[in-house]
Protein backbone atom coordinates (compact mmCIF):
# COMPACT_ATOMS: atom_id res chain seq x y z
CA UNK A 1 0.00 0.00 0.00
CA UNK A 2 1.33 3.44 -1.42
CA UNK A 3 0.19 5.23 1.93
CA UNK A 4 2.66 5.99 4.71
CA UNK A 5 2.33 4.72 7.64
CA UNK A 6 1.40 6.93 10.98
CA UNK A 7 4.72 6.85 12.29
CA UNK A 8 6.86 3.22 12.08
CA UNK A 9 8.31 1.50 15.19
CA UNK A 10 12.19 2.14 14.41
CA UNK A 11 13.52 5.14 12.17
CA UNK A 12 16.44 3.19 10.76
CA UNK A 13 18.72 5.99 8.80
CA UNK A 14 22.40 7.27 8.22
CA UNK A 15 24.16 10.61 9.35
CA UNK A 16 26.52 11.89 6.94
CA UNK A 17 29.41 13.76 8.43
CA UNK A 18 30.74 16.64 6.12
CA UNK A 19 33.55 17.42 8.57
CA UNK A 20 35.19 14.38 7.71
CA UNK A 21 34.16 13.11 4.37
CA UNK A 22 37.42 13.42 1.95
CA UNK A 23 35.13 12.62 -0.96
CA UNK A 24 37.03 9.04 -2.04
CA UNK A 25 34.01 7.42 -3.58
CA UNK A 26 34.30 4.47 -1.81
CA UNK A 27 30.75 4.58 -0.25
CA UNK A 28 29.31 4.35 -3.63
CA UNK A 29 31.60 1.99 -4.92
CA UNK A 30 31.04 -0.29 -1.96
CA UNK A 31 27.14 0.44 -2.36
CA UNK A 32 27.36 -0.74 -6.05
CA UNK A 33 29.57 -3.94 -5.31
CA UNK A 34 27.10 -4.81 -2.85
CA UNK A 35 24.13 -4.19 -4.43
CA UNK A 36 24.89 -5.68 -7.96
CA UNK A 37 25.39 -8.94 -6.36
CA UNK A 38 22.82 -8.72 -3.70
CA UNK A 39 19.14 -9.79 -3.07
CA UNK A 40 17.25 -7.99 -6.28
CA UNK A 41 18.35 -7.62 -9.75
CA UNK A 42 21.45 -6.34 -10.65
CA UNK A 43 22.42 -2.42 -10.64
CA UNK A 44 23.02 -1.81 -13.89
CA UNK A 45 25.51 -0.62 -16.59
CA UNK A 46 25.78 0.41 -19.73
CA UNK A 47 28.53 1.36 -22.41
CA UNK A 48 30.74 0.24 -18.97
CA UNK A 49 33.61 0.44 -21.06
CA UNK A 50 33.02 2.85 -23.71
CA UNK A 51 32.51 6.55 -24.37
CA UNK A 52 29.23 6.85 -23.17
CA UNK A 53 29.38 5.45 -19.33
CA UNK A 54 25.79 5.03 -18.06
CA UNK A 55 24.25 3.11 -14.74
CA UNK A 56 21.94 2.87 -12.14
CA UNK A 57 23.99 3.87 -8.86
CA UNK A 58 22.45 4.56 -5.19
CA UNK A 59 24.55 6.35 -3.63
CA UNK A 60 26.34 9.55 -5.70
CA UNK A 61 28.99 12.00 -4.00
CA UNK A 62 29.01 15.36 -5.74
CA UNK A 63 31.67 18.14 -4.31
CA UNK A 64 30.63 21.77 -3.72
CA UNK A 65 32.62 24.96 -3.44
CA UNK A 66 31.58 27.14 -0.26
CA UNK A 67 32.61 30.76 -0.27
CA UNK A 68 31.94 32.66 2.68
CA UNK A 69 31.52 36.73 2.34
CA UNK A 70 34.77 37.20 4.16
CA UNK A 71 37.38 34.18 3.42
CA UNK A 72 38.49 31.98 1.24
CA UNK A 73 36.45 29.19 -0.49
CA UNK A 74 36.26 25.77 0.83
CA UNK A 75 35.63 22.55 -0.71
CA UNK A 76 32.53 20.36 1.26
CA UNK A 77 32.17 16.23 -0.30
CA UNK A 78 28.62 15.64 -0.62
CA UNK A 79 27.40 12.21 -0.66
CA UNK A 80 23.84 11.74 -1.30
CA UNK A 81 21.58 8.53 -1.07
CA UNK A 82 17.84 8.02 -0.05
CA UNK A 83 17.09 9.81 2.86
CA UNK A 84 14.08 7.40 3.93
CA UNK A 85 11.76 10.34 4.56
CA UNK A 86 9.33 10.34 6.79
CA UNK A 87 6.71 12.36 4.87
CA UNK A 88 8.39 10.03 1.33
CA UNK A 89 6.51 11.66 -1.83
CA UNK A 90 7.99 8.86 -3.72
CA UNK A 91 5.67 6.81 -1.67
CA UNK A 92 2.37 8.20 -2.44
CA UNK A 93 2.97 8.72 -6.00
CA UNK A 94 3.29 5.34 -6.78
CA UNK A 95 0.20 3.94 -8.54
CA UNK A 96 1.23 0.36 -8.20
CA UNK A 97 2.02 -0.37 -4.61
CA UNK A 98 5.93 -0.70 -5.60
CA UNK A 99 7.25 1.58 -3.69
CA UNK A 100 6.71 1.71 0.27
CA UNK A 101 7.64 2.75 3.55
CA UNK A 102 7.81 -0.22 6.06
CA UNK A 103 6.17 0.54 9.23
CA UNK A 104 8.29 -1.74 11.32
CA UNK A 105 11.68 0.20 10.21
CA UNK A 106 10.55 3.24 8.28
CA UNK A 107 12.82 2.01 5.11
CA UNK A 108 11.44 3.46 1.64
CA UNK A 109 11.67 -0.03 -0.86
CA UNK A 110 10.90 -0.73 -3.94
CA UNK A 111 9.29 -4.18 -4.53
CA UNK A 112 10.70 -4.79 -8.09
CA UNK A 113 7.90 -7.08 -9.70
CA UNK A 114 5.30 -4.62 -8.94
CA UNK A 115 7.36 -1.64 -10.20
CA UNK A 116 6.13 -0.70 -13.96
CA UNK A 117 9.07 1.87 -14.49
CA UNK A 118 6.53 5.06 -15.06
CA UNK A 119 9.14 7.08 -13.29
CA UNK A 120 7.11 9.38 -11.11
CA UNK A 121 8.87 8.51 -8.02
CA UNK A 122 11.59 9.60 -9.27
CA UNK A 123 10.15 13.12 -10.25
CA UNK A 124 8.71 13.56 -7.14
CA UNK A 125 11.80 12.88 -5.03
CA UNK A 126 14.02 16.16 -4.57
CA UNK A 127 16.96 14.61 -3.72
CA UNK A 128 17.96 12.42 -7.21
CA UNK A 129 17.75 9.20 -4.72
CA UNK A 130 16.36 7.25 -7.09
CA UNK A 131 17.52 5.76 -10.58
CA UNK A 132 16.15 3.63 -13.47
CA UNK A 133 18.14 0.70 -14.35
CA UNK A 134 18.60 1.23 -17.83
CA UNK A 135 18.85 -2.97 -18.31
CA UNK A 136 16.66 -4.27 -15.75
CA UNK A 137 13.52 -1.12 -16.44
CA UNK A 138 12.66 -0.80 -12.98
CA UNK A 139 13.66 1.86 -10.48
CA UNK A 140 16.48 1.26 -7.95
CA UNK A 141 16.75 3.00 -4.88
CA UNK A 142 19.00 2.74 -1.24
CA UNK A 143 17.72 -0.18 0.36
CA UNK A 144 19.73 0.76 3.48
CA UNK A 145 21.53 -2.58 2.61
CA UNK A 146 18.48 -4.44 4.07
CA UNK A 147 20.31 -7.49 3.40
CA UNK A 148 22.79 -6.95 5.55
CA UNK A 149 21.35 -4.99 8.72
CA UNK A 150 19.09 -8.09 9.52
CA UNK A 151 21.65 -10.61 8.66
CA UNK A 152 22.38 -13.81 10.23
CA UNK A 153 25.04 -14.75 8.73
CA UNK A 154 27.54 -12.15 8.05
CA UNK A 155 29.53 -11.00 11.25
CA UNK A 156 28.15 -8.78 13.68
CA UNK A 157 30.31 -6.26 12.65
CA UNK A 158 29.17 -5.89 9.24
CA UNK A 159 25.30 -5.85 9.68
CA UNK A 160 25.56 -2.29 8.68
CA UNK A 161 25.14 -0.33 5.12
CA UNK A 162 27.77 -0.99 2.81
CA UNK A 163 28.18 2.17 2.19
CA UNK A 164 28.88 2.71 6.51
CA UNK A 165 31.11 -0.26 6.84
CA UNK A 166 33.01 0.47 4.23
CA UNK A 167 33.77 4.24 4.92
CA UNK A 168 37.67 5.07 5.73
CA UNK A 169 37.46 8.37 7.68
CA UNK A 170 33.81 7.01 9.67
CA UNK A 171 31.75 9.69 8.04
CA UNK A 172 28.96 7.20 7.67
CA UNK A 173 27.08 6.65 10.79
CA UNK A 174 23.66 4.08 10.84
CA UNK A 175 21.27 3.61 13.94
CA UNK A 176 17.61 4.58 14.71
CA UNK A 177 16.49 7.65 14.95
CA UNK A 178 13.64 7.16 17.08
CA UNK A 179 15.89 6.08 20.13
CA UNK A 180 17.16 9.12 21.58
CA UNK A 181 20.26 7.51 23.35
CA UNK A 182 21.68 5.97 20.13
CA UNK A 183 25.01 6.78 18.63
CA UNK A 184 22.94 8.97 15.38
CA UNK A 185 20.66 10.60 17.51
CA UNK A 186 23.58 11.68 19.77
CA UNK A 187 25.48 12.87 17.31
CA UNK A 188 22.77 15.06 15.61
CA UNK A 189 21.93 16.57 19.29
CA UNK A 190 26.01 17.10 19.74
CA UNK A 191 26.62 18.18 16.17
CA UNK A 192 23.11 20.29 15.00
CA UNK A 193 22.26 17.62 12.31
CA UNK A 194 20.74 19.67 9.41
CA UNK A 195 17.56 18.43 6.76
CA UNK A 196 18.12 18.71 3.05
CA UNK A 197 15.69 21.32 1.50
CA UNK A 198 13.11 21.21 4.42
CA UNK A 199 10.94 23.93 2.10
CA UNK A 200 9.93 20.60 0.63
CA UNK A 201 8.66 19.38 3.37
CA UNK A 202 9.13 15.44 3.09
CA UNK A 203 10.79 15.15 6.74
CA UNK A 204 14.02 13.57 5.70
CA UNK A 205 15.62 10.90 8.57
CA UNK A 206 18.96 10.93 6.99
CA UNK A 207 20.63 14.07 8.93
CA UNK A 208 24.15 15.53 7.62
CA UNK A 209 26.41 17.08 9.89
CA UNK A 210 27.42 20.13 8.66
CA UNK A 211 31.54 21.36 8.80
CA UNK A 212 32.95 22.17 11.94
CA UNK A 213 34.25 25.54 12.17
CA UNK A 214 37.17 26.90 9.97
CA UNK A 215 40.10 28.67 11.85
CA UNK A 216 40.87 31.84 10.50
CA UNK A 217 44.19 33.80 10.01
CA UNK A 218 44.52 36.45 12.67
CA UNK A 219 45.09 39.39 9.96
CA UNK A 220 43.76 39.71 6.89
CA UNK A 221 45.43 42.24 5.32
CA UNK A 222 47.54 41.34 2.29
CA UNK A 223 50.70 39.69 2.92
CA UNK A 224 53.49 41.98 2.92
CA UNK A 225 55.63 40.60 -0.27
CA UNK A 226 52.81 42.34 -1.80
CA UNK A 227 52.99 45.49 -0.74
CA UNK A 228 56.41 46.16 -0.08
CA UNK A 229 58.38 48.91 -2.48
CA UNK A 230 60.51 47.03 -5.45
CA UNK A 231 63.88 47.70 -3.81
CA UNK A 232 65.66 49.56 -6.60
CA UNK A 233 68.00 48.12 -9.07
CA UNK A 234 71.71 49.54 -10.12
CA UNK A 235 74.14 48.72 -12.59
CA UNK A 236 73.00 47.12 -15.99
CA UNK A 237 69.57 46.17 -14.32
CA UNK A 238 68.97 50.02 -13.17
CA UNK A 239 69.64 51.47 -16.62
CA UNK A 240 67.18 48.25 -18.07
CA UNK A 241 64.60 49.83 -15.52
CA UNK A 242 64.91 53.06 -16.95
CA UNK A 243 65.17 52.28 -20.70
CA UNK A 244 61.68 50.13 -19.85
CA UNK A 245 60.10 53.05 -17.95
CA UNK A 246 60.71 55.10 -20.74
CA UNK A 247 59.39 53.14 -22.99
CA UNK A 248 56.09 52.76 -21.05
CA UNK B 1 12.39 18.01 -17.18
CA UNK B 2 12.47 15.53 -20.31
CA UNK B 3 9.60 15.85 -22.75
CA UNK B 4 8.65 12.33 -23.32
CA UNK B 5 7.30 12.44 -26.82
CA UNK B 6 4.82 9.31 -25.50
CA UNK B 7 3.39 11.70 -22.89
CA UNK B 8 2.96 14.67 -24.52
CA UNK B 9 1.43 12.83 -27.49
CA UNK B 10 -1.32 11.31 -24.14
CA UNK B 11 -1.99 14.00 -23.11
CA UNK B 12 -2.70 16.34 -26.08
CA UNK B 13 -5.02 13.38 -27.69
CA UNK B 14 -6.57 11.88 -24.56
CA UNK B 15 -7.47 15.45 -23.79
CA UNK B 16 -9.09 16.36 -26.99
CA UNK B 17 -11.09 12.69 -26.59
CA UNK B 18 -12.01 13.36 -23.48
CA UNK B 19 -13.31 16.72 -24.16
CA UNK B 20 -15.56 15.31 -27.02
CA UNK B 21 -17.12 12.95 -24.85
CA UNK B 22 -17.80 15.54 -22.48
CA UNK B 23 -19.20 17.59 -25.06
CA UNK B 24 -21.48 14.41 -26.33
CA UNK B 25 -22.08 13.09 -22.66
CA UNK B 26 -23.86 16.37 -22.54
CA UNK B 27 -26.14 16.03 -25.09
CA UNK B 28 -23.75 17.79 -28.19
CA UNK B 29 -25.83 17.08 -31.47
CA UNK B 30 -24.93 14.91 -33.73
CA UNK B 31 -27.23 13.34 -36.63
CA UNK B 32 -28.93 10.36 -35.86
CA UNK B 33 -27.86 8.37 -38.23
CA UNK B 34 -26.46 5.07 -36.09
CA UNK B 35 -23.18 4.53 -38.65
CA UNK B 36 -22.60 8.33 -38.17
CA UNK B 37 -22.77 8.24 -34.18
CA UNK B 38 -20.93 5.50 -34.10
CA UNK B 39 -18.01 6.98 -36.42
CA UNK B 40 -18.15 10.20 -34.23
CA UNK B 41 -17.72 8.21 -30.96
CA UNK B 42 -15.04 6.13 -32.19
CA UNK B 43 -12.98 9.26 -32.87
CA UNK B 44 -13.73 10.63 -28.99
CA UNK B 45 -12.98 6.88 -27.39
CA UNK B 46 -10.29 6.56 -30.40
CA UNK B 47 -8.43 9.31 -29.37
CA UNK B 48 -8.95 8.58 -25.54
CA UNK B 49 -7.17 5.09 -25.98
CA UNK B 50 -4.64 5.98 -28.96
CA UNK B 51 -3.45 8.92 -25.87
CA UNK B 52 -3.56 5.71 -22.98
CA UNK B 53 -1.74 3.68 -25.14
CA UNK B 54 0.73 6.00 -25.66
CA UNK B 55 1.51 6.70 -22.17
CA UNK B 56 1.77 2.92 -21.75
CA UNK B 57 5.26 2.91 -23.81
CA UNK B 58 6.74 5.41 -22.11
CA UNK B 59 6.85 2.34 -19.04
CA UNK B 60 9.61 -0.04 -18.33
CA UNK B 61 7.08 -2.71 -18.02
CA UNK B 62 3.83 -2.37 -20.20
CA UNK B 63 3.16 -5.65 -19.15
CA UNK B 64 2.36 -4.54 -15.60
CA UNK B 65 0.28 -2.00 -16.34
CA UNK B 66 -2.55 -3.06 -14.52
CA UNK B 67 -1.34 -3.03 -11.24
CA UNK B 68 -1.41 0.99 -11.21
CA UNK B 69 -5.26 0.46 -10.86
CA UNK B 70 -4.29 -0.32 -7.59
CA UNK B 71 -3.21 2.43 -5.63
CA UNK B 72 -6.25 5.13 -5.77
CA UNK B 73 -6.02 5.76 -2.08
CA UNK B 74 -2.72 7.90 -2.62
CA UNK B 75 -1.55 8.44 -6.33
CA UNK B 76 -3.44 10.08 -8.62
CA UNK B 77 -1.61 8.03 -11.62
CA UNK B 78 -3.72 5.42 -10.45
CA UNK B 79 -6.96 7.73 -10.07
CA UNK B 80 -6.38 8.66 -13.45
CA UNK B 81 -6.13 5.28 -14.83
CA UNK B 82 -9.25 4.07 -13.17
CA UNK B 83 -10.89 7.54 -14.04
CA UNK B 84 -10.06 6.97 -17.64
CA UNK B 85 -11.43 3.35 -17.71
CA UNK B 86 -14.42 3.61 -16.02
CA UNK B 87 -15.13 6.57 -18.63
CA UNK B 88 -14.62 4.93 -21.58
CA UNK B 89 -16.53 2.27 -20.23
CA UNK B 90 -20.00 4.35 -19.52
CA UNK B 91 -19.68 5.86 -22.71
CA UNK B 92 -19.41 2.80 -24.79
CA UNK B 93 -22.46 2.24 -22.98
CA UNK B 94 -24.24 4.89 -24.04
CA UNK B 95 -23.09 4.90 -27.81
CA UNK B 96 -24.43 1.60 -28.13
CA UNK B 97 -28.02 2.20 -26.58
CA UNK B 98 -27.75 5.24 -28.58
CA UNK B 99 -27.05 3.64 -31.89
CA UNK B 100 -29.35 0.69 -31.04
CA UNK B 101 -32.49 2.67 -30.29
CA UNK B 102 -31.74 6.20 -32.01
CA UNK B 103 -32.47 8.20 -28.86
CA UNK B 104 -29.79 8.92 -26.10
CA UNK B 105 -30.08 7.75 -22.64
CA UNK B 106 -29.49 11.30 -21.17
CA UNK B 107 -28.52 10.29 -17.08
CA UNK B 108 -25.63 7.63 -18.79
CA UNK B 109 -24.69 10.42 -21.22
CA UNK B 110 -23.80 12.98 -17.84
CA UNK B 111 -21.90 9.87 -15.96
CA UNK B 112 -19.55 9.93 -18.84
CA UNK B 113 -19.39 13.89 -19.40
CA UNK B 114 -18.56 13.83 -15.31
CA UNK B 115 -16.09 10.79 -15.61
CA UNK B 116 -14.46 13.06 -18.38
CA UNK B 117 -13.93 15.75 -16.53
CA UNK B 118 -12.62 13.78 -13.43
CA UNK B 119 -10.10 11.98 -15.71
CA UNK B 120 -8.43 15.24 -17.22
CA UNK B 121 -8.78 16.22 -13.51
CA UNK B 122 -6.60 13.47 -12.31
CA UNK B 123 -4.42 14.01 -15.22
CA UNK B 124 -3.62 17.16 -14.69
CA UNK B 125 -3.08 16.36 -10.67
CA UNK B 126 -0.16 14.38 -11.42
CA UNK B 127 2.08 17.22 -12.17
CA UNK B 128 0.22 19.44 -10.44
CA UNK B 129 0.92 17.23 -7.10
CA UNK B 130 4.82 17.70 -7.40
CA UNK B 131 6.62 19.86 -5.37
CA UNK B 132 9.69 19.53 -6.61
CA UNK B 133 8.40 21.13 -9.74
CA UNK B 134 7.03 24.52 -8.59
CA UNK B 135 6.09 25.51 -12.02
CA UNK B 136 3.66 23.18 -12.21
CA UNK B 137 2.56 22.74 -8.80
CA UNK B 138 -0.43 24.95 -9.16
CA UNK B 139 -4.31 25.13 -9.20
CA UNK B 140 -3.85 26.69 -12.63
CA UNK B 141 -2.41 23.35 -14.01
CA UNK B 142 -5.73 21.53 -13.99
CA UNK B 143 -7.67 24.87 -15.19
CA UNK B 144 -5.49 24.78 -18.13
CA UNK B 145 -5.75 20.98 -19.43
CA UNK B 146 -9.56 20.99 -18.67
CA UNK B 147 -9.27 24.27 -21.06
CA UNK B 148 -7.27 22.62 -23.80
CA UNK B 149 -9.50 19.14 -23.45
CA UNK B 150 -12.64 20.98 -24.27
CA UNK B 151 -11.31 23.98 -26.41
CA UNK B 152 -9.99 20.76 -28.65
CA UNK B 153 -12.74 18.49 -27.65
CA UNK B 154 -15.30 21.35 -29.09
CA UNK B 155 -13.44 21.54 -32.21
CA UNK B 156 -13.64 18.00 -33.43
CA UNK B 157 -17.36 17.75 -32.63
CA UNK B 158 -18.52 20.72 -33.66
CA UNK B 159 -16.97 19.61 -37.15
CA UNK B 160 -18.40 16.01 -36.96
CA UNK B 161 -21.69 16.68 -35.44
CA UNK B 162 -24.75 19.05 -36.26
CA UNK B 163 -25.29 22.52 -35.14
CA UNK B 164 -26.51 26.02 -35.78
CA UNK B 165 -23.95 28.75 -35.72
CA UNK B 166 -22.19 27.95 -32.51
CA UNK B 167 -18.83 29.21 -33.59
CA UNK B 168 -19.09 32.17 -31.16
CA UNK B 169 -18.73 29.52 -28.45
CA UNK B 170 -15.86 27.62 -29.78
CA UNK B 171 -13.92 31.00 -29.87
CA UNK B 172 -15.20 31.66 -26.68
CA UNK B 173 -13.35 28.43 -25.64
CA UNK B 174 -10.60 28.60 -27.15
CA UNK B 175 -10.12 32.42 -25.71
CA UNK B 176 -10.51 31.11 -21.76
CA UNK B 177 -8.22 28.08 -22.57
CA UNK B 178 -5.19 30.29 -23.43
CA UNK B 179 -6.53 33.23 -21.26
CA UNK B 180 -6.02 30.10 -18.47
CA UNK B 181 -2.62 29.19 -20.01
CA UNK B 182 -1.49 32.82 -20.15
CA UNK B 183 -1.93 33.14 -16.45
CA UNK B 184 -0.29 29.74 -15.88
CA UNK B 185 3.02 31.03 -17.89
CA UNK B 186 2.94 34.75 -16.06
CA UNK B 187 2.92 32.47 -12.41
CA UNK B 188 5.19 30.29 -14.13
CA UNK B 189 7.83 32.84 -14.57
CA UNK B 190 7.62 34.11 -11.03
CA UNK B 191 7.90 30.64 -9.48
CA UNK B 192 10.87 28.66 -10.37
CA UNK B 193 13.06 27.12 -8.09
CA UNK B 194 14.69 30.15 -6.51
CA UNK B 195 11.62 32.22 -6.22
CA UNK B 196 10.00 29.11 -3.80
CA UNK B 197 13.07 29.44 -2.16
CA UNK B 198 15.11 26.23 -3.17
CA UNK B 199 18.78 26.92 -4.12
CA UNK B 200 21.73 24.85 -4.07
CA UNK B 201 22.20 26.66 -0.47
CA UNK B 202 19.07 24.59 0.48
CA UNK B 203 19.38 21.78 -1.25
CA UNK B 204 22.97 20.71 0.66
CA UNK B 205 21.85 22.86 4.00
CA UNK B 206 25.84 24.83 3.40
CA UNK B 207 24.13 27.83 2.99
CA UNK B 208 25.27 28.82 6.26
CA UNK B 209 29.02 29.37 5.47
CA UNK B 210 28.16 31.43 2.29
CA UNK B 211 27.45 30.62 -1.55
CA UNK B 212 26.97 26.88 -2.82
CA UNK B 213 28.63 26.11 -6.25
CA UNK B 214 28.28 22.85 -7.72
CA UNK B 215 32.64 22.42 -8.29
CA UNK B 216 32.36 18.64 -9.00
CA UNK B 217 30.06 16.20 -10.31
CA UNK B 218 29.44 13.18 -9.24
CA UNK B 219 29.83 11.38 -12.19
CA UNK B 220 31.35 11.85 -15.65
CA UNK B 221 28.98 11.16 -18.17
CA UNK B 222 24.66 11.70 -18.09
CA UNK B 223 22.76 9.64 -15.59
CA UNK B 224 19.10 8.63 -15.36
CA UNK B 225 18.59 12.07 -13.18
CA UNK B 226 20.20 14.61 -15.66
CA UNK B 227 18.47 12.98 -18.43
CA UNK B 228 15.21 12.84 -17.35
CA UNK B 229 15.49 15.52 -14.79
CA UNK B 230 18.14 18.22 -15.51
CA UNK B 231 17.23 18.60 -19.18
CA UNK B 232 17.50 21.68 -20.72
CA UNK B 233 18.20 20.85 -24.48
CA UNK B 234 14.77 20.86 -24.56
CA UNK B 235 14.39 24.76 -23.85
CA UNK B 236 16.84 26.40 -26.65
CA UNK B 237 13.76 27.00 -29.11
CA UNK B 238 11.41 28.17 -25.99
CA UNK B 239 10.29 31.47 -27.65
CA UNK B 240 9.36 30.08 -30.86
CA UNK B 241 7.77 27.10 -29.81
CA UNK B 242 6.15 29.66 -27.82
CA UNK B 243 4.43 31.85 -30.45
CA UNK B 244 3.89 28.14 -32.54
CA UNK B 245 1.90 27.42 -29.83
CA UNK B 246 -0.46 30.45 -30.11
CA UNK B 247 -0.40 31.28 -33.50
CA UNK B 248 -1.17 27.35 -34.30
CA UNK B 249 -3.05 26.39 -31.19
CA UNK B 250 -5.32 29.55 -30.80
CA UNK B 251 -4.87 31.86 -33.54
CA UNK B 252 -5.51 29.84 -36.51
CA UNK B 253 -8.47 27.66 -35.00
CA UNK B 254 -10.07 31.02 -33.85
CA UNK B 255 -9.55 32.80 -37.33
CA UNK B 256 -11.26 29.14 -39.10
CA UNK B 257 -14.05 29.29 -36.79
CA UNK B 258 -14.40 33.04 -37.50
CA UNK B 259 -14.34 32.67 -41.38
CA UNK B 260 -16.94 29.89 -40.94
CA UNK B 261 -19.55 31.32 -38.89
CA UNK B 262 -19.38 34.33 -40.66
CA UNK B 263 -19.84 33.14 -44.48
CA UNK B 264 -21.97 29.50 -44.03
CA UNK B 265 -18.93 27.56 -45.10
CA UNK B 266 -19.78 23.56 -43.94
CA UNK B 267 -18.45 23.31 -40.47
CA UNK B 268 -16.50 20.39 -41.48
CA UNK B 269 -13.78 23.14 -42.03
CA UNK B 270 -13.45 23.13 -37.77
CA UNK B 271 -11.62 19.82 -38.57
CA UNK B 272 -8.94 22.07 -40.33
CA UNK B 273 -9.11 24.39 -36.86
CA UNK B 274 -8.98 21.28 -34.77
CA UNK B 275 -5.76 19.58 -36.35
CA UNK B 276 -4.02 23.24 -36.22
CA UNK B 277 -4.88 23.37 -32.81
CA UNK B 278 -3.64 19.88 -31.52
CA UNK B 279 -0.93 20.80 -33.34
CA UNK B 280 -0.81 24.02 -31.57
CA UNK B 281 -1.01 22.24 -28.13
CA UNK B 282 1.87 19.55 -29.06
CA UNK B 283 4.02 22.69 -28.71
CA UNK B 284 2.31 23.79 -25.80
CA UNK B 285 2.52 20.62 -23.90
CA UNK B 286 6.49 20.16 -24.95
CA UNK B 287 7.61 23.61 -23.00
CA UNK B 288 5.45 22.28 -20.43
CA UNK B 289 7.83 19.65 -19.49
CA UNK B 290 10.87 21.04 -20.94
CA UNK B 291 10.57 24.41 -18.84
CA UNK B 292 9.86 22.71 -16.02
CA UNK B 293 12.86 23.32 -13.52
CA UNK B 294 13.24 20.15 -10.78
CA UNK B 295 14.40 20.26 -7.97
CA UNK B 296 16.84 17.72 -8.89
CA UNK B 297 18.83 19.92 -10.82
CA UNK B 298 20.15 22.40 -7.76
CA UNK B 299 22.63 19.17 -7.24
CA UNK B 300 24.12 19.27 -10.56
CA UNK B 301 25.17 22.98 -11.27
CA UNK B 302 21.73 24.86 -11.67
CA UNK B 303 20.67 28.36 -9.78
Amino acid sequence: MTSLPERTEKRLGLVIDLDTCVGCHACAVNCKEWNTSAGASPLSDVDAYGADVSGAWLNRIHTFEVTPEDAPAQIVHFPKSCLHCDDAPCVTVCPTGASHKRPEDGIVLVSEDLCIGCGLCAWACPYGAREMDPVENVMKKCTLCVDRIYSKVLPEEDRVPACVRTCPSSARHFGDFNDPQSAVSRLVAERGGIDLMPEMETRPVNKYLPPRPKTRAQSSATPARDSAPTPKADGFLGWLDAALDKLG
Amino acid sequence: MHPAVSVIFFTVTSGAGLGMIFLLGLGFPVEASAAWVFFVSLVAGGLTVAGLLASTFHLGHPERAWRALSQWRSSWLSREGIAAIVTLVLFGIYVLIWMATGSRYQLLGLLAALGAVLTVFTTSMIYAQLKTVPQWHSRLTPLVYGGFALGSGWLLASALGTHQAPEFWGVALIALAWGAKWLWWARAGRNRLADRGSSPETATGLGFIGKVRLLERPHTGENYLTKEMVHRIGRKHARTLRILALVLGGVVPAAILAIVGLSGAPSLLNLVAAVSMLTGLLAERWLFFAEAEHAVSLYYGHR
